[in-house]
């Protein structure tokens, strides 16, 4: 990770070596397996991967969302300014959490209380940690849902969430993470609920305050064409690492991964031809009850070396402000040159 | 058409004698061996369609038909028992939908269970191949749903729903929590089972691209009502209706630079309440083109070729 640092100052969030485990009747999962990431001021970071593949819990972890037992943060470190926030006693980390760092959830009904108004739900967190009055908390949290454009904000403050539609629910749970004013908003899979207007209006939103309130956003989905619109960097996860990182144009036009180049190809195209079959990528992912000692994609990698089974490889760099890396051995210098892949050292290939 | 509904309505009492009108009059039909692709605006009524359609709801008016016979408005238990062998769904929400209590085994072998036909060691055995079917590992199958992410779950639903072989499946949103390459995988499935079992399905999805990809029609929907429908590439290359026009226009782009140069042009304001819903094009609040009369007038469905319709005052 240190190697990426140069590239990135002015890091709020910083996340090393996290590893998540649970416990469950059939043995230990080991969920997150040595994550990595930074994420700058005001910049987005997209995570995309396998579905069960960590992304979820590394956020959660950071969160302290984690339910314990029987999951369990092994080892690791977050750091936000510096500061390592994980395992911290719970009087501690809620000066963190939802106040500094805010979250939003694919379903907002999962974090939302149906028994109170969206308007005392607001004032709650505000009256929690800004100590402000009933009376100015309520005023504070009209203004946030008005800017997060909810129409009639001060009728809307007094309806209870079954009475809001999808997308206003999305907008008041981000008028909510907003309410202490975070400098990281953390987002899992916010609009794979709703349509494509109201996806543009909520990501527009996003957008719009991340400018304004000069916020960093964690972007977690599995729609590339989100991650196109949204993101400046791109983690792509794979069993519980990170296997491969860069700018997003590093990332769509220049991957070097195998398994991003696999997700790629899966992706149906608006010219593809309909009677074309999808290629997905063959086989399964590895069981992370005993994960494999060499490359976790070993088992599906189309270009799989002797060397992959036994022992997994390093980050390599890619480009020269180290931005992007692929943690494969066919970037390693010396590894036979495939077809189609961008190499460590090529001109820009492809 | 081996599914068939003629004006259906299924109405929400929401207290205070307000009737919330989820879906307001759909006459849609499905030929066997098709998959028609429905999409729309969130909370547009999607969902209630699919699970009127099937039963899961009594519904307010209108007649829901398989196989040419009228279902029952509102199913007995009987009824369901009969039914849910070959009509089944893909629930959206693969948190609720799950019995938490449940196995993986139990619950994707319940349905082979009430059908009482099956020894435990075949339905194991049954349970095992769907879960790799789904791409799961059979071993998955000791354990509780609680243990798997958001995709996982969503694939349970899937095995859940097909080992039964039904008929006809309304697949709610099967696609949208997984990764692509799931996806791929999944719309592959259920492309395979299509023509070995001769299934059809109601795909219900947000994400366009796919929805066209899967189709063979497309129907789009807002606020309770079908606006347009037709073959899937005319729907999505050639839109008609105000509303698809902009849902198209919506759609994101996997290609950072093309999304970088896209105009922004997200649609305004709020859909309009469902509650007590008076005349007039249920567009009409957003509607770019709309005139004096979309406010009064409810708009009538027009052919505009053998198989495409359009349900908007600029086309009559
Ligand atoms: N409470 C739990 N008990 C046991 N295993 C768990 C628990 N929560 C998560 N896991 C396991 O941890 C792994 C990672 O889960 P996570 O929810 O982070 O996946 P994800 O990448 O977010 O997937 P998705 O894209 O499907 O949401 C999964 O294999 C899952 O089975
Ligand atoms: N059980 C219920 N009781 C009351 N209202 C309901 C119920 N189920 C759905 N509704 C309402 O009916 C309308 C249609 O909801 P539905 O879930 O069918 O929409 P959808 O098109 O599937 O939306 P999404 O794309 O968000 O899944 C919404 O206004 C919703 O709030
Ligand atoms: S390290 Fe080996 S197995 Fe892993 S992705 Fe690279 S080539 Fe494939
Ligand atoms: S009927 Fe009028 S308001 Fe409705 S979509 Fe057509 S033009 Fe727009
Ligand atoms: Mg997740
Ligand atoms: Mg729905």
């Amino acid at each position: 990770m240190s190697d990426m640092d140069d590239a990135y100052k002015d890091k709020i969030l910083e996340v090393e070596n996290l590893n998540v485990e649970f416990s469950t009747y059939g043995g230990v999962v080991q969920a997150v397996r040595g994550v990595n990431f930074s994420v700058g001021r005001g910049e987005t970071l997209a995570i995309v991967g396998e579905s069960g593949c960590g992304k979820s819990v590394t956020v959660q972890s950071i969160m302290g969302l984690i339910p314990t037992p029987p999951g369990k943060i092994t080892a690791g470190e977050a750091r936000l300014r510096g500061n390592n926030i994980l395992n911290l006693p719970a009087k501690e980390a809620n000066k963190f959490r939802g106040v500094e760092i805010g979250m939003i959830f694919q379903d907002p009904m999962t974090s939302l209380n149906p028994t109170m108004t969206i308007g005392d739900q607001i004032s709650e967190t505000l009256m929690v940690h800004r100590h402000l009055s009933y009376a100015d908390a309520s005023a504070k949290a009209v203004a946030l849902l008005d800017k997060t454009r909810i129409p009639e904000a001060k009728k809307r403050a007094a309806q209870y969430p079954f009475e809001f539609s999808g997308g206003m629910l999305q907008r008041a749970m981000i008028a909510q993470s907003l309410a202490c004013n975070p400098s990281v908003l953390i987002a899992d899979e916010p609009t794979t609920a709703l349509d494509v207007t109201i996806q543009a209006q909520i990501l527009e939103l996003m957008s719009e305050l991340q400018k304004t309130e000069d916020m960093s956003i964690i972007l977690i989905t599995h729609d590339l064409a989100v991650v196109a619109k949204m993101a400046d960097r791109v983690a792509v996860m794979y069993a519980g690492q990170i296997v491969e990182m860069g700018a997003v144009d590093e990332i769509f036009y220049e991957s070097a991964h195998p398994y991003t180049m696999g997700l790629k190809e899966a992706m149906p195209s608006n010219r593809n031809d309909r009677a074309k079959k999808l290629t997905p990528i063959e086989g399964s992912p590895p069981d992370l009850f005993s994960p494999p000692a060499g490359c976790g994609y070993y088992a599906r990698c189309p270009h799989a070396m002797k060397l992959c089974e036994t022992k997994q490889s390093e980050e390599f760099i890619l480009s020269s402000n180290s931005s992007h890396f692929s943690k494969c051995w066919l970037q390693h210098p010396e590894a036979p040159k495939t077809d189609g892949l961008f190499q460590a050292g090529d001109e820009h290939a492809s | 058409m081996l599914v068939r509904t003629e004006g259906l309505q299924k109405y929400f009492k929401i207290g205070r004698g307000q009737m919330l009108h989820a879906v307001d009059g759909i006459s849609l039909g499905i030929e066997k061996n098709e998959i028609l692709g429905l999409v729309g605006e969130s909370g547009s009524g999607k969902s209630t369609f699919g699970k009127t359609l099937i039963g899961l709801h009594p519904r307010t008016g209108g007649k829901a038909y398989y196989e040419e016979q009228e279902l029952p408005p509102k199913f007995s238990a009987a009824d369901h028992l009969a039914y849910s062998k070959n009509l089944q769904m893909i629930f959206q929400d693969p948190y609720s939908s799950l019995n938490p209590r449940m196995t993986v085994l139990d619950i994707v072998g319940e349905g082979l269970h009430i059908q009482g036909q099956h020894s435990k060691s075949q339905i194991k055995d049954e349970v095992a191949a769907w879960l790799t079917q789904v791409g799961l590992n059979a071993d998955h199958m000791s354990r509780y749903p609680h243990e798997f992410s958001g995709g996982q779950r969503q694939r349970i639903g899937i095995a859940r729903a097909m080992i039964i072989k039904p008929k006809f499946v309304v697949c709610d949103e099967p696609i949208s929590a997984l990764d692509v390459s799931v996806q791929a995988q999944v719309i592959n499935l259920l492309d395979d089972l299509k023509n070995s079992l001769g299934l059809t399905l109601l795909f219900i999805a947000h994400d366009l691209s796919m929805v066209r990809y899967v189709s063979d029609r497309m129907a789009v929907m807002y606020l309770g009502t079908v606006v347009e429908c037709g073959p899937s590439d005319e729907v999505f290359f050639n839109p008609q209706h105000p509303y698809t026009k902009l849902l198209i226009e919506s759609n994101p782009e996997p290609d950072p630079k093309a999304e970088r140069a896209r105009q922004h042009a997200s649609i305004k304001g709020e859909i309009t309440s469902p509650i007590n819903m008076g005349p007039g094009c249920r567009f009409a609040d957003r509607c770019p083109s709309a005139t004096a009369r979309c406010s009064v007038e409810d708009p009538k469905t027009t052919k505009i070729s053998d198989q495409h319709s359009v349900t908007c005052n600029l086309f009559d």
